[in-house]
């Protein structure tokens, strides 16, 4: 018997525009320890399907049909869509838990993890503090946090990103559900951090014969963790097969273009390497030299400041990408920073056009800004959202005296934005008006409206969906060629960098741990951080990845043996 | 501004502030907002067509047929009866809506300026001019309101008590502790949007100062003013009637005001007179009512947790097209709306 059975549902939300249906009649099942990947880009109603297995919609919505949940200890079900809120106490915690995205908002971080361990169980009938304290300390120990007799008295700061996550997965284990709904669960997480936790998610369904329903965009993590997959595509379910059949025979056409548009490593080598034979003979002037950078934050009063890059030595040349990656906290966004004169640089050198940032005034710089474009992370925030898309890309050359008013530059406007392909009239949009991919593209538009010699883009895909991730890159990609300026690429995905850059640097706790070209650093990585970085990436193949976890395994079983050793 | 193609425009009727919020409320709130809109309106009827409404002049003791006489009862000659003083309330009543609304216009206008000039220097500069200028708003957030607009109304009005003379002081000393609210808010809301992606990109680009702070800062953190504005208004109301209350207010000869008619009903209310405390008091509750109903639901609905939506039947609805087709055709002009429609809902602000 099936663990939830998903029967025509639908759901809608009433918005300010009226009703809006998210769901639309999905029928979906899910067998005792399965995994069942849910995929689709965002608004696709992926969330919103598995919100409803635990009753978890805001008041806004309503939905029909049935989703059956059958009770983790024997026979019977309970049908979430029609029972009340006291049904829906009892069903949650016992029959299905959650596992949310951002480990560090889903705790509360005034209590103790043992304490909000114990909370789902004192939920679920009487329980005394001894036996809570001993069943979280046990479900600690199960999740691998090491130590658990005294970690089970600390508090969430105390964790790191991956452990926070291993505890709400305990919490959700704690009651022993047969299904937990996972939304999301490696997202906010490093690539490294991200592999343990999904070996974590796989042994909790070896081991408890949990049935996991995963929600998830990257379709590497399904490749390495689902059983089965159901590919969501505006509220409807496209297709559904075994993970091994949708990767090497997807039938819908939304699934072989998802699949197509999913970035991998080892794909630009070829392009970068045709770049490099033009380049080769014309020697370029370097626009950013780093020697020995440091980039200090200053501590509060009495307390010695953050030190995010150490010592960093770089170079961008004219015309080249260079692509810099890191985890989060590696100091990747401080240098894009600094280039740009948005950070001050503390120590060691950096030359930017000329002018050394070390201590630099922004009178002294301001001549140089016209030479230098910036894309912004988040593309909801980097417009201002009273102005139109043409006024904000009119920006910069009103600041500059190219143009008297955005009137006057709405020539150069529109054929910037035909240049990242938006049509004209999107110029008197507001940005809010636009779909973040779209916005990303004005950005870009934007960045280039002075035709920089050097663009620095941090992030500038993230948070983009994959679909639309490969366009904006392939776009970039095209102007890079076309209009030739040198570029920082920022990025956290060594699959996205790959694509676009001519150097690869990689960045670690603030150390610049390695840097060549993209066959070098990516082909025959030296640094073990890199190695590890490369191995932990899960690529959208079922049996590849499998192959890749066994190599992970073996190199961080060498690790810790040369650890030992050492 | 000129803009040469034309885009799928808001109807006017739906970008006007309070006409916008009225059409999008539901239920309830648009209850609250309905009553409160209908109070101020009349509020302000009364205040600007006083002269031709009001039966008699503020200052009015006698007419054609002699005096009216003092703490007279309701009748049809004098509708809400007269004062101690022989005045007639209903046009006392009636004339108090004039002075209120001066009041109102005239403390919001001198603080408003001052106040969000202040919070967006202070908040985007920072530094010490920060520190300094917050301490001394928090200095004067610490004393207590009215005891402060009484040494402002003694310091400005200095014994006189023709009706500008009287207003400007209430107003004045009103507007003195109104400056510190509206510093603190645009102060909060600029250090807030300083470090918003947008103001970096602004900086990026190498505008000035002054054209990140005008251009790009101050639109956008004025726009929970309105709010502000109509809270403050009714706060304005109960200080000019608290000022008036404790006899610093306007004299009776230069204007109707309603905290000092109260005062003067002190006394008549414990011998069974209730007409000359009743309709002041009704007057002031009313006012500050609508008024505080108004900010309120405007506030409810600037903030999409709070706001009432119209509820939908189960699964009604179109599916919302948040979705792009990968590897489609993007430089089709007029085909990309259909494509991508705004929204993944990360930024609904």
């Amino acid at each position: 018997m099936s663990v939830v059975d998903i029967k025509d549902l639908s759901v809608s939300f009433s918005t300010d525009a009226g009703a809006v249906r998210a769901v639309d009649g999905v029928s979906l099942t899910v067998e005792r320890g399965e995994v069942l990947a849910i995929v689709g880009e965002s608004g696709s109603g992926k969330t919103v399907t598995a919100k409803t297995i635990l009753g978890l919609l805001p008041e806004t919505a309503t939905s029909s049909g049935a989703v059956l949940l059958s009770h983790a200890g024997g026979e019977g079900s309970t049908d979430i869509v029609a029972v009340g809120r006291k049904g829906l106490r009892e069903v949650r915690g016992t029959d299905v838990a959650m596992v949310f995205q951002e480990p560090s908002t889903a705790l509360n971080p005034v209590y103790t993890v043992g304490w909000q361990i114990a909370e789902g169980l004192r939920a679920h009938g009487k329980v005394s503090r001894r036996q809570g304290r001993a069943l979280a300390i046990e479900i600690l120990r199960k999740v691998g946090i090491p130590d658990p007799e005294k970690r089970v008295d600390y508090y969430p700061h105390q964790f790191s990103g991956g452990q926070k996550q291993r505890v709400v997965i305990a919490m959700a284990l704690v009651l022993n559900p047969g299904l937990i709904v996972a939304d999301e669960p490696t997202t906010a997480l490093d690539v490294t951090v991200q592999a343990e936790i999904l070996d974590l998610l796989r042994q909790v369904r070896d081991e408890f014969g949990t049935a996991i329903v995963l929600i998830t965009h990257n379709m590497g993590v399904v490749a390495d963790l689902a059983d089965r997959v159901a590919v969501m595509y505006q509220g409807k379910v496209v297709e559904q097969a075994d993970t091994r059949t949708l990767f090497t025979s997807p039938q819908a056409e939304y699934t072989k273009k998802l699949l197509a548009a999913v970035p991998y490593v080892g794909q630009g080598v070829a392009g970068a390497a045709v770049r490099a034979a033009e380049r080769a003979g014309t020697a370029s002037e370097a626009l950013v030299t780093a020697d020995g950078l440091m980039i200090e934050y200053p501590g509060r009063l009495g307390r010695a400041g953050f030190r995010a890059v150490n010592g960093v030595s770089f170079e961008i040349r004219a015309g080249e990408v260079l692509g810099l990656v890191g985890e989060s906290g590696s100091g990747k966004t401080t240098i894009g920073r600094a280039i740009a004169g948005l950070t001050q640089a503390t120590g060691g050198s950096l030359k930017v056009l000329g002018t050394e940032m070390v201590g630099v005034r922004e009178r002294d710089f301001k001549p140089h800004r016209v030479d230098i474009g910036f894309v912004f992370q988040d593309p909801g925030s980097s417009f201002n959202p009273l102005l139109t898309i043409a006024q904000c890309v009119a920006e910069p050359l009103i600041v500059h005296g190219r143009a008297d008013s955005a009137a006057d530059a709405r020539g150069r406007v529109d054929e910037l934005l035909e240049a990242v392909q938006l049509p004209r009239a999107f110029g008197d949009r507001y940005p809010h008006e636009l779909s973040g991919g779209q916005r990303q593209r004005a950005s870009l538009a934007r960045s280039l409206a002075l035709d920089p010699k050097l663009l620095i883009a941090d992030e500038p895909t993230s948070a983009l969906d994959v679909s639309v991730q490969a366009r904006v890159l392939e776009l970039f990609r095209d102007l890079q060629k076309e209009l030739g300026f040198a570029a920082l690429f920022i990025s956290h995905d060594l699959a996205v960098v790959d694509i676009l850059a001519d150097r690869i640097a990689v960045l670690y706790h603030g150390d610049l741990v390695e840097q060549g070209t993209g066959a070098e650093v990516l082909g025959a990585p030296q640094h073990p951080y890199t190695r590890r970085l490369l191995a932990s990436l899960p690529v959208p193949d079922p049996v590849v990845q499998a192959e890749r976890r066994e190599a992970l395994r073996a190199l961080r079983a060498e690790e810790s043996l040369s650890g030992r050793s050492q | 501004m000129a803009i040469t193609a034309s885009a799928p425009k808001r109807r006017l009727v739906d970008r006007l502030p309070v006409v916008h919020q009225l059409r999008q409320s539901v239920g309830l709130q648009r209850g609250m907002l309905v009553a409160g809109l209908i109070i101020t309106t009349i509020f302000v009827i009364l205040a600007i067509f006083a002269p031709l409404i009001a039966p008699y002049g503020f200052a009015q003791l006698r007419d054609a047929s002699g005096a009216f006489g003092a703490q007279q009862p309701p009748s049809a000659a004098h509708w809400f009866g007269t004062t101690v003083g022989g005045y007639d309330v209903l046009s006392r009543v009636i004339w108090g809506t004039q002075t209120a609304l001066l009041v109102i216009i005239i403390a919001v206008v001198l603080s408003i300026f001052a106040g969000v000039l202040l919070g967006l220097v202070s908040g985007y500069i920072g530094g010490w001019l920060d520190r300094v200028l917050v301490v001394v708003a928090d200095a004067v957030y610490a004393f207590p309101s009215l005891l402060l607009a009484i040494v402002a109304a003694i310091v400005i009005s200095g014994g006189q008590s023709n009706q500008i003379a009287g207003v400007f002081a209430a107003a004045i000393s009103i507007t003195v502790v109104f400056i510190p609210q509206y510093f603190r808010v645009i102060r909060a809301e600029t250090v807030r949007i300083k470090a918003e992606a947008f103001v970096e990109s602004a900086r990026v680009i190498g505008a000035s100062n002054s054209r990140i702070m005008f251009v790009h800062v101050f639109r956008n953190a004025t726009r929970t003013l309105p709010l502000i504005f109509t809270l403050n208004a009714s706060e304005a109301i109960l200080t000019l009637a608290g000022l008036g209350f404790l006899g610093f207010g306007i004299e009776p000869s230069s204007a109707a005001e309603w905290g000092y008619d109260l005062n003067k009903a002190l006394s008549d209310v414990t011998s069974g007179i209730w007409w000359t405390a009743l309709y002041p008091g009704l007057a002031i509750v009313f006012v500050v009512l609508g008024i505080t109903l108004v900010g309120e639901s405007l506030n409810d609905l600037a903030d999409p947790r709070l706001r009432g939506r119209r509820s939908v039947g189960a699964a009604s609805g179109e599916v919302a097209q948040t979705s792009v087709v990968p590897g489609g055709v993007i430089d089709v002009p007029g085909g990309m709306g259909t494509l991508e429609e705004p929204g993944d809902g990360g930024s609904d602000r």
